[in-house]
């Protein structure tokens, strides 16, 4: 009997050490303890997996501190009736059942800090049939028969840039990870990190050999502090295990991997801005051509892909490239990570076929919106993609169609809204961020970005004028023709697809200064229902700015001249007489 | 040392810093690395070290600063005992954040970027800590606390300002 402990940043954010260590005070020596990595079923953390021998027997959820003592004395007898409280339900089950796992395949199962269990899940027969079998055009041209494309967001043909990189002339080339994940709501990448460290080794050295690099580097963004930790002790169990390093295997390839921190900029997840980074300049983006494969790291041929891009490699080339590519779409192929958030009911990270519909991922897997409020919309790409309306869900998960509605695949991050998120507000929390990360190089980003959020603070504030709307379009156009890169262009698509889709909210805040969706405190009153009322006067107490007055016993009125929107009033009545309108 | 502004009250004890220019001076693009190694050992990037690893890597001081202030990483100011980093990423936003921001705000009686007089706690919202199903998320030092609600950050904050006292 062996139990296992789910230990992503998440997992332990929710308690997962607490109970780790709760079960292991009780532990009578009778059953084993291990880690795992994140499973993704991050609304069901902490979560211990019971195994009896290869075989997961129960899967236990939201367990606390406190279940620690039942939980070790329910393995010591192999009898978990006790505590079947805590079992996972059958829908909540659905969650993982519906999902096809190629880049996640390992996580939430295998421990991140053992190499062994790595291998004894197939762990590097990748690279062993690599170096004994194939040539690096071989590799090629599997990755070619796969379909594989950049998984950051730009979906560019993997097989091209491999190509293009291996083509250039130069003795001394340069394979480069882009961990840098830097979009809000989006953390793929970092549950494989942390989860299945030795699955991008492995990718990473089959794409250097591919290329012809001896030296890779993993750029991890420095706001992962454990999927670095997890990343250098795998880098240095690998480097042990003769997998990395001079003559790997004997084949007389050699590569060697690092990584290198970054320092918080959201521009670096720009390619050309991490080549900058990684040599210590200011991150700011190169013009291009030349192409990092002709001139990147060091003015040498560099590949940069992501660390999705490069967890699927391992996997097709054991299975072959065709597996890869009889599942997914024409133009998409293969599988996409998705990370599920907002307001939704079961939240985490969804790995399906492409072709699936949003709706499958939304409804289908995440059970959709939380409270069953009526569903708006779901943002995709961070603050590069757009906001796609709940009428569009049955749009199917594939770069082109999604391109169609004016978002964009982006790297899987899949923020959902409902009835009480202002689109209008999303656009302005888009452009304060694209704002402070534009590097400040091109003109037309570093102010029209700054112009945009302007404007739109002023709409959500009321003070929205007659042809703010035509004014945000022209910035929108010229913002694009004159960014130099994918930051300053992508910046606009938040703006435009709210004005897309959402038009009636920017009108309804900028003509009758209103907020549809009840969000932009400047534009709302709030009002006690007298009816409801009980004169309790508990709003007035808690009323920073005493707005609030009325006799005890009687209905309270709100001084909406002195309000400052706060909500306390709102949050404290448990009559639920306090409205906002 | 910097000879045209009168910033000698930064009397940091350079040789702290030896070890890791030693290591890293001579390499090629470690810049960045440096200055995380010297934010590691002083708390912050003072006015005299930026000139120090200028000299020392042969660069110039409008050179590092010019990294340094790019990073969002980087600060030039102390920090308090506890940095409380308040994410206010995509789904952090939409499930929130803005309230939790305000409810620090008014806890601490300080506002994002700044340190409470007692030198206790440091504010900074964080573009994204990637806890996106926990959200709202803040994390303070190496802790992450998810699931906030203003009544738990404030009794979070308290919490850890009752143990100053002790």
């Amino acid at each position: 009997m062996k139990l296992v402990v789910g230990q992503g940043s998440c997992g332990i954010a929710a308690g997962a050490s607490k109970v780790y260590d709760s079960i292991s005070k009780y532990n009578d020596g009778k059953f084993e303890m291990g880690i795992s990595g994140c499973i993704g079923m991050c609304y069901l953390e902490p979560i211990v997996d019971v195994y009896d021998g290869n075989e997961l027997v129960h899967r236990l959820v939201k367990v606390s501190e406190k279940d620690g003592e039942a939980i070790a004395k329910a393995a010591s007898n192999g009898d978990f009736s006790t505590v079947s409280n805590l079992f996972i339900s059958e829908e909540d089950s659905s969650f993982l059942s519906q999902q096809t796992r190629i880049a996640l395949r390992h996580c939430g199962i295998i421990d991140p800090n053992d190499i062994n269990a790595y291998i004894n899940a197939d762990g590097y027969s990748a690279i062993k049939k690599v170096l004994s079998s194939m040539t690096p055009e071989d590799v090629i041209e599997e990755i070619k028969v796969s379909g594989l494309a950049g998984r950051g967001g730009a979906g560019f043909p993997t097989w091209f840039k491999w190509n293009a990189a291996r083509s250039s002339k130069g003795e001394q080339k340069y394979l480069i990870c882009n961990a840098d994940e830097g979009d809000p709501g989006a953390f793929m990448d970092r549950a494989v990190i942390e989860s299945d460290p030795h699955n991008l080794i492995e990718g990473m050295l089959i794409g250097a050999y591919a290329i012809g690099a001896s030296e890779a580097v993993v750029y991890v963004r420095a706001e992962y502090p454990l999927a670095i930790k997890r990343l250098d002790e795998a880098i240095k169990q690998a480097k042990e295990a003769g997998f990395v390093g001079e003559n790997i295997l004997g084949s007389g390839f050699s590569c060697n991997i690092s990584y290198k921190a970054g320092a918080g900029a959201f521009v670096c997840g720009e390619e050309t801005a991490l080549i900058e980074s990684l040599e210590g300049k200011r991150g700011m983006p190169r013009l291009k051509p030349p192409f990092p494969a002709q001139r990147g790291y060091d003015d040498k041929p560099s590949n940069i892909n992501n660390v999705e891009t490069f967890a699927n490699v391992p996997w097709i080339l054991l299975n072959g490239g065709s597996a890869f590519s009889a599942m997914g779409t024409e133009n998409s192929k293969g599988t996409k990570v998705f990370a599920l958030t907002g307001k939704i009911k079961r939240g985490g990270l969804v790995e399906v076929p492409m072709g699936k519909t949003l709706r499958d991922v939304i409804f289908g897997i995440g059970g959709g919106i939380k409270n069953d409020r009526p569903c708006k919309a779901v943002q995709m790409g961070g603050p590069s993609g757009g906001c796609i309306p709940f009428e569009l869900f049955d749009t199917i998960i594939d770069y082109k169609a999604l391109g169609a509605t004016g978002a964009i695949m982006g790297s899987g991050g899949m923020v959902v809204m409902d009835d009480s998120t202002c689109m209008v507000n999303m656009a302005k929390f888009f452009l304060d961020f694209t704002t402070k990360e534009s590097c400040g190089k091109c003109v037309h980003c570093r102010l029209g970005t700054k112009r945009m959020y302007e404007i739109l603070t002023r709409i959500v504030a009321g003070e929205g004028k007659e042809g703010d709307i035509e004014l945000l379009e022209e910035l929108c156009v010229s913002i694009k023709d004159g960014a130099l890169c994918g930051l300053g262009q992508t910046a606009p698509n938040p703006v435009l697809t709210t004005i897309k889709y959402f038009r009636n909210e920017y009108e309804a805040h900028i003509n009758d200064k209103k907020c549809p969706a009840k969000a932009c405190s400047d534009l709302l009153s709030y009002r006690i229902d007298a009816e409801k009322c009980t004169g309790c006067t508990l709003c007035a107490i808690k009323c920073p700015v005493k707005a609030i007055s009325g006799e005890k016993k009687n209905p309270q009125v709100i001084d909406n001249e002195k309000c400052i929107k706060c909500g306390n009033c709102k949050t404290v009545c448990r009559f639920g007489a306090v409205f906002v309108e | 040392m910097c000879n045209s502004c009168n910033c000698s009250k930064n009397k940091s004890d350079l040789t702290l810093l030896d070890g890791v220019l030693e290591k890293y001076a001579s390499v090629k693009g470690s810049l960045i690395t440096i200055l995380q190694n010297a934010q590691e050992i002083y708390g912050y990037l003072p006015t005299d070290v930026i000139y120090y690893i200028a000299e020392k890597t042969n660069s110039t001081p409008a050179k590092v600063m010019g990294v340094a202030t790019f990073y969002t990483q980087f600060r030039l100011q102390p920090i308090g005992k506890y940095l409380i980093m308040l994410c206010q990423g995509t789904a952090c936003h939409v499930n929130g954040s803005a309230k939790i921001l305000k409810t620090i705000e008014e806890e601490l009686e300080i506002k994002d970027g700044e340190t409470t007089k007692d030198g206790l706690f440091t504010l900074k919202t964080v573009a994204c800590l990637g806890c996106c199903s926990l959200s709202p998320v803040m994390m303070i030092n190496e802790e992450t606390y998810g699931s906030l609600t203003s009544d738990k950050v404030v009794s979070i904050l308290r919490e850890l300002r009752g143990k100053e006292v002790q």
